[in-house]
C-alpha cells in the first residue's frame, strides 16, 4: 500500500462526507417517478449498456 | 399563411423559455470550450512526462475548487475562469493516464475508442432529453445515492484490488453518470438550473468520468492492463 492509494481513500471518503447530507436531502425531496418516468429513464441506458458492449467487441 | 404562423409561433414563446434557450446555449458553448482547453491542457501534460501523481492531485485540487469556490464565484465573470482553471487541471491530470495506456499495444485504439463512445454516450443522452422533454426530477436521489455507494465501493476497492470489482464499478459510474446527463439537461429545460456556469461543471463532470470509466473498462476488456 503506497501513499497514492492512502491519499486516494482519504479524498474518496471527504467526497462522500461532503456528498452524504445532499443525497439525504436529495433522496427525501425528489418526487417521486411514475412507472412510464422509470422506462423513460432504463430505456436509454439500456440502449448504453449494448453500445458498451458494442465498443468491448471493436476494442 | 405559413410564414404568419412561424411568426406567431415565435412571438408566442413565453419569456422562461427563451431564458432556458439562453442558458442550455451559453451551457454548450462554455462545455464545448472547456473540452477543448482541456483537451489542450491534457496534450501539455503529455509532452511534459508527468508523473502519475499528477492525476491524484490534479483531481483532488479541481474537486475542491469546484465544490468550494466556484459556487461563491458562479454569478459574476470570474465563475467562467474558475469553470477554465477546474477543467484545465482535470485535463492536465490526464496527461500521465492518456500517457499509461498509449504505451500499450492497442493503447491508441482504446483511447479512440473512449473518446468517441463518450461523445456518443454524451450526445445520444442530451438528444434524448431535448426532443423527449421529459422530467428527469424524479432521478435526483437515486442518483445521489447510487453515486455514493459506487464512491464507497471504490474505496473498499483501493484496498482489495479486486480487477472484476474494478470492472463493475466502472460500469455503474458510467449508468450513473448517464442518469446525470438525463437529470441535468431536464433541469436546464425546466428551469431548474438557471445558471450556466454550473451546468457546464456538472455536465463537464459527467464527461469525465464516462470517459475515464470507458478507458478502463475497454483497458481490461482489452487485455492488456
Amino acid at each position: 500500500m503506497d501513499w497514492m492509494q492512502i491519499a486516494s481513500a482519504l479524498a474518496l471518503g471527504m467526497f462522500v462526507i461532503f456528498l452524504f447530507p445532499r443525497a439525504k436531502d436529495a433522496m427525501q425531496n425528489s418526487p417521486k417517478g411514475s412507472t412510464s418516468d422509470w422506462m423513460g429513464f432504463i430505456i436509454p441506458i439500456v440502449g448504453i449498456i449494448l453500445f458498451i458492449m458494442l465498443l468491448i467487441e471493436l476494442v | 399563411m405559413k410564414m404568419n404562423q412561424n411568426f406567431s409561433t415565435v412571438a408566442q414563446r413565453s419569456p422562461s423559455e427563451l431564458a432556458t434557450n439562453k442558458v442550455l446555449r451559453n451551457t454548450y458553448m462554455l462545455l464545448s470550450m472547456t473540452l477543448l482547453f482541456s483537451g489542450v491542457t491534457a496534450m501539455i501534460s503529455m509532452a511534459l512526462s508527468m508523473p502519475p501523481m499528477t492525476y491524484l492531485i490534479s483531481v483532488i485540487g479541481a474537486m475542491v475548487i469546484a465544490m468550494f469556490v466556484l459556487p461563491k464565484f458562479a454569478n459574476s465573470p470570474a465563475g467562467i475562469g474558475i469553470v477554465f482553471l477546474v477543467t484545465g487541471m482535470l485535463g492536465f491530470g490526464l496527461g500521465p493516464i492518456l500517457t499509461m495506456y498509449a504505451s500499450l499495444p492497442n493503447g491508441g485504439n482504446i483511447i479512440t475508442l473512449s473518446l468517441g463512445g463518450t461523445g456518443v454516450i454524451f450526445l445520444s443522452l442530451s438528444a434524448y432529453a431535448l426532443t423527449t422533454r421529459k422530467n428527469f426530477n424524479f432521478l435526483g436521489g437515486f442518483l445521489m445515492v447510487g453515486f455514493l455507494l459506487v464512491l464507497m465501493a471504490a474505496i473498499a476497492n483501493i484496498f482489495m484490488a479486486i480487477p472484476a470489482m474494478s470492472l463493475m464499478i466502472s460500469a455503474v459510474v458510467i449508468m450513473i453518470m448517464s442518469g446525470f446527463i438525463l437529470y441535468d439537461t431536464s433541469r436546464i429545460i425546466h428551469g431548474g438550473e438557471t445558471n450556466y456556469v454550473l451546468a457546464t461543471i456538472g455536465l463537464y463532470l459527467t464527461i469525465f468520468n464516462i470517459f475515464i470509466s470507458l478507458l478502463q473498462i475497454l483497458g481490461i476488456m482489452g487485455g492488456d492492463d
